[in-house]
């Protein structure tokens, strides 16, 4: 998947930053679970824990949420001004 | 009848049945308090079950307020109404169709954007709506402050703040209740609006659906729900419409399929909405609790570390502190009610005081001993469920699980396994993914269970003496490393490494409530007191009779025929027939192998049958019984929960085989190699 220069993906951000969601790549279910917890188009996404490896944690509408790394990878971002 | 879409919904008219019972639905995502408002109203006043034809759990219960009787009926906790999982399609069927006078959503101040989600969607059903507003010592905690008349002015409808761990404002609460079913709190729910483009979308699909929808959906939600490609409303309309009319709707449907992020994204923003007077963040830059404490918690290597040292602690109390106890029931209890109990039949035929002593209260009693030790295991995980921690544990597992195509979720059950499998099967409904749930489920039987550690403490000092807690422990490691392996192997061979995605809320820390962990440990202790009081009680009785016809001794019982015809496979592994009885009989209930050489010993008394044991079996025979035993197939009433769980008896009986291979193999590798090493 050719990534646009603004483009990251999640699972790039270190703890503290913070970025725009822009774009979701899942599956139909995971599409519909990932959207009733606050991943939606536009929402602020904060990395509260990144160690490079492994599952991280970010922060999204006020809740913590662990996600796989694969899936990280697949919610693309744009970082907020840098 | 209802015009959802727009601003305001209608004022809703609430039944009022003055002498009847009213039904109150509490609903709630997870995390929010909800099973602790539920516990705190209904006490134990509850029963739990299972929702009709599901896997899920159900709770109702019962209260009285202020001459009124009310039925609560606690529905799964749930982040959406959209069908992800079984769990909505219960919350929201129950609503529609069971149509409850009111329903209680439970959100958190802590919390408050991603709760008020699933406010966004309950507030668009045609029932009444109070919200409570829950945990606001947690959110205070985080320096989050949440002003609750404002909230409710913008919602539309009542809103009460709550602290249910500490018992407060559950009076408010019910008197808001009391109000709404008096007809003197006036609903006008604020609805989120839908964007002129989906506006377009749902009310052709609408159109097409119309005549089809059955009478308890509002049109326009299951409209709404087709849009967002509900798993469930898709094939219920697609089997109630005609094929070309559904061609019509699906058509529609495929050219906006991303639309659940449009309809997610309008519901947060109105959310937004709500919320933006109402609430105060904290200052920026501050450290709250959680954030401190999870520095270590989920810290990639520190987090293990964190994990080993409370399950070490949690084992260590389990049985430092419940070993004694059981003992204690078993000479103090179990032993004087069989004296009685003999005496009282000393007249009765030997055949009859046989099946109640030795059978009934030997078998039963037994296994009910075990009560103190499950009690400390199932208190001790409550309160790490409780205070926030299991949802870390599976965080730092996730890496390891994923050996297994599993994540991290996948251990929080298989945790569970150690106090007793059969929560630790129900417990795999935390698994979003069936295919995931199924590998948890035919692996969780390999997780040592404290019936099976029971045996293990029993035996290996008879065995091994002063090397018994070493070969405890390689033991355990072995029984782990193979559970790990037959992950692997199962995942390979049977879901191709199919893999799952890991998406979980971490919650915040907050202190336990003493209350929520005090009834999971009496509920669990209950439906343990039930088996062993039906399952085990008829299993009991028939082993016994199995053990004592034709002959009335057990040499020359069918039992002993059976372990006769069993005596080469046995032989194979250094077991004679006895030990192989026993470990058929550990089928019935783990602990049973124990009891089982008692009573072919002819010896009732611990140390005695341990020094004879020591004396009759070499070392390796000893040690290849206790592999065999870690591994053996499941006990009867975990068998029961696989079919129950599974709903398949194929997968059933083929966990049972993979396991009688499995362990058959151990034991003669074990034997044969602690031979060759001359053990």
């Amino acid at each position: 998947m050719a990534l646009n220069a603004m483009k990251h993906s999640l699972a790039e951000l270190k703890p503290g930053e913070h970025a725009a969601l822009i774009e979701i790549h899942a599956g139909k279910g995971a599409l519909g679970r990932m959207s009733s917890l606050g991943f939606t188009p536009g929402v602020d996404v904060e990395m509260i824990q990144n160690y490079g490896h492994g599952p991280l944690i970010v922060s999204v509408r006020g809740t913590r949420i662990a996600l796989g790394r694969h899936e990280a990878e697949k919610l693309l971002v744009q970082r907020a001004a840098a | 009848m209802t015009t959802w879409h727009s601003p305001t919904q209608e004022k809703i008219e609430i039944r009022t049945a003055e002498s009847a019972v009213r039904t109150i639905a509490l609903a709630g995502q997870p995390n929010m308090g909800k099973s602790t408002l539920f516990n705190l109203l209904t006490g134990l006043n509850q029963h739990v079950g299972n929702w009709p034809g599901k896997t899920v759990e159900q709770r109702q219960g019962s209260f009285r307020f202020e001459e009124h009787a009310y039925q609560l009926v606690d529905l799964p906790g749930t982040y959406s109404l959209t069908a992800n999982s079984p769990e909505e399609v219960i919350a929201r069927e129950y609503i529609l169709r069971e149509k409850p006078d009111l329903v209680v959503a439970v959100v958190s101040a802590a919390n408050l954007e991603r709760s008020l989600y699933l406010v966004s969607e309950l507030i668009c059903l045609p029932v009444p709506l109070v919200v409570a507003l829950n945990m606001i010592d947690v959110a205070e905690q985080e320096g989050v402050q949440v002003d609750a008349a404002v909230l409710q002015a913008a919602l539309g409808v009542p809103v009460v703040p709550v602290v249910a761990t500490k018992a407060k404002g559950v009076k408010d609460l019910l008197n808001e209740v009391e109000l709404v079913f008096q007809g003197r709190r006036i609903l006008m729910p604020r609805l989120p609006e839908v964007t002129d483009e989906h506006r377009l979308v749902i009310d052709q699909v609408s159109d097409l659906i119309r005549p089809y929808v059955p009478g308890i959906y509002p049109v326009d939600w299951a409209a709404t729900k087709l849009l967002e490609g509900d798993v469930e409303m898709t094939a219920r309309m697609k089997a109630l419409l005609p094929a070309t009319r559904w061609m019509d709707a699906h058509a529609i449907l495929l050219q906006h399929e991303d639309a659940i992020l449009s309809i997610a994204s309008g519901r947060y923003a109105w959310v937004e909405r709500v919320i933006r007077a109402a609430v105060k963040r904290p200052r920026l830059g501050q450290v709250s609790l959680t954030d401190r404490l999870d520095r270590w918690a989920t810290h990639p290597v520190i987090g293990l570390f964190v994990l080993a040292g409370i399950l070490g602690l949690v084992f260590w109390l389990t049985f430092a502190l419940g070993s004694p106890l059981q003992e204690w029931l078993d000479t103090a209890v179990v032993a004087p009610v069989a004296g009685l109990v003999s005496g009282w039949l000393a007249a009765a035929p030997a055949w009859l005081h046989g099946l109640v002593v030795d059978g009934v209260i030997g078998g039963v009693g037994s296994v009910l001993t075990f009560l103190p030790v499950m009690v400390i295991f199932f208190a001790s995980f409550g309160l790490l469920e409780d205070v926030g921690y299991m949802a870390r544990a599976a965080y730092v597992m996730d890496n390891f699980m994923h050996l297994m195509g599993l994540h991290g979720k996948s251990f929080l059950p298989l945790f569970l396994g150690f106090g007793c499998n059969v929560p630790a099967i129900t417990g795999t409904r935390v698994i979003d993914a069936p295919a995931a749930r199924l590998l948890t489920i035919l692996v969780a039987p390999l997780v040592p269970c404290t019936a099976r550690l029971a045996v293990l403490a029993f035996l290996a000092p008879a065995f091994f003496g002063g090397a018994a807690t070493l070969v405890s422990w390689g033991l355990i490691l072995l029984s782990l490393t193979v559970l790990v392996l037959s992950g692997i192997l199962l995942n390979r061979l049977l879901f191709k490494g199919e893999r799952t995605a890991f998406v979980m809320e971490m919650p915040l820390y907050h202190l336990p409530n003493p209350r929520t962990i005090g009834l999971l440990v009496w509920q669990r202790a209950l439906s343990f007191i039930k088996k062993a009081g039906t399952v085990i009680l008829v299993m009991s009785a028939a082993i016994w009779a199995l053990s004592y016809f034709p002959g009335g001794t057990l040499e020359t019982s069918f039992l002993a025929k059976i372990g006769g015809l069993l005596a080469p496979v046995g032989g194979w592994m250094g077991m004679d027939w006895r030990l192989t009885v026993a470990l058929l009989t550990s089928f019935l209930a783990k602990e049973n192998s124990v009891a089982t050489l008692g009573v072919m010993f002819g010896s009732s008394q611990g140390s005695g049958l341990a020094q004879t044991l020591a004396a009759t079996y070499s070392p390796a025979s000893g040690l290849a019984f206790l592999v065999v035993s870690l591994l053996f197939i499941p006990c009867a009433a975990t068998v029961a929960v696989i079919r129950q769980e599974t709903g398949s008896w194929r997968w059933t009986l083929f966990n049972i085989a993979f396991m009688l291979v499995l362990s058959v193999g151990a034991g003669v590798a074990v034997y044969q190699l602690a031979v060759a090493v001359g053990v």
